[in-house]
């Protein structure tokens, strides 16, 4: 695609793919502090655990970085 | 991207960090032109080598400090494996330690000033991905034959659930090497690229310099962390998957 509309159309959607970015960061959030409010209420059964905290932050994190590629791919692959 | 305007105004080009380059000869590229993204992989091998071969050498009982490090590697991904995939999955050890070592170092190596991070690219990561996903799918056919299919057939769900639950499960199923690599390459791409970005402010103006020395130092602490982390969930979702292979049944 050529021209100035189009190009403000890749820029414009590439804002708009960020905002996927926070929803990830949501995501992220409500993992980590759930894990700690249950974390602190059960200390010792916090410790075998953390593995299965970051399988479920890998998991909510993949889909913001899914926004980044979008924003990636209208920047420079289109 | 539009390009930045001649003089005057920021010119931070972030992205320019990732091209690759041919090293000898000329610019053209082919299939094995010998590139950057080839010599920091070389590296991050040679760094392991010297690690587990050379550092572990002395196979002392009280071990060195080198060889400790490498002692502290070796427990670490094996416990990871033990926990997640189980005792039986111990004979898949070597490579999951492989992967783990090899995306930990290039991830590392990329830290340095002025050097390339090899797993910043998707080329790089999806090769590793569609590994991992091909040899737990055989791995999964071999151990459990048609049996295998059951990862897909949910069967602690209501049975008129169950056809709809397999469609979402097999997209998810294929999806896995997508997101598997993807989270690998995105990661150290947006965290390389924010250095970047901040590092070129610095240039913006004399006021906002230190300001920005202090954002570059504290955004390479996470970067840090990042990077250990990746290598940490990349190892740690292949021994799911691997845990999925071998034990199917919901």
């Amino acid at each position: 695609m050529e021209g100035d509309i189009a190009q403000m159309g890749q820029f414009i959607g590439a804002g708009l793919a960020a905002i996927g970015s926070g929803a990830a960061a949501i995501g992220v959030g409500h993992v980590a502090g759930n894990f700690l409010a249950g974390a602190l209420r059960n200390p010792s059964a916090a410790g075998g655990q953390t593995a299965t905290l970051f399988i479920g932050i890998a998991f909510a994190e993949a889909l913001g970085i899914f926004a980044f590629l979008v924003a990636l791919l209208l920047m420079f692959a289109v | 991207m539009a390009d930045a305007p001649e003089g005057g105004g920021l010119s931070i080009k972030p992205m320019d960090q990732f091209e690759i380059k041919a090293l000898f000869g000329g610019s053209d590229i082919g299939l094995f032109t010998i590139t950057n993204a080839t010599l920091w992989m070389f590296l991050a091998v040679v760094a392991i080598v010297l690690l587990f071969v050379v550092g572990t050498r002395g196979r002392a009982i009280v071990p060195s400090r080198i060889q400790s490090v490498g002692e502290v590697f070796y427990g670490f991904v094996y416990n990871m494996v033990v926990d997640v995939a189980g005792k039986d999955a111990v004979k898949f050890f070597p490579y999951i330690m492989t992967l783990f070592c090899f995306i930990f170092f290039a991830n590392f190596l990329g830290l340095l000033p002025m050097s390339f991070t090899t797993t910043s690219h998707i080329a790089v990561t999806a090769v590793l991905a569609i590994a991992v996903f091909l040899t737990v799918t055989i791995i999964g056919f071999v151990k459990n034959g048609a049996g295998f299919l059951s990862l897909f057939w949910v069967s602690s769900a209501p049975l008129a659930l169950r056809p709809i639950l397999a469609v979402i499960e097999l997209i998810s199923y294929f999806v896995r090497p997508v997101s598997h690599s993807i989270r690998l390459a995105g990661n150290m791409m947006a965290g390389h690229a924010v250095l970047k970005v901040f590092a070129g402010f610095a240039a913006a103006s004399i006021l906002i310099t230190p300001v920005s020395i202090l954002a570059v130092a504290a955004i390479y602490g996470l970067e840090v962390l990042v990077s250990a982390i990746q290598a940490y969930v990349f190892t740690i979702l292949t021994c799911v998957y691997l845990k999925d292979a071998l034990h199917p049944h919901h």
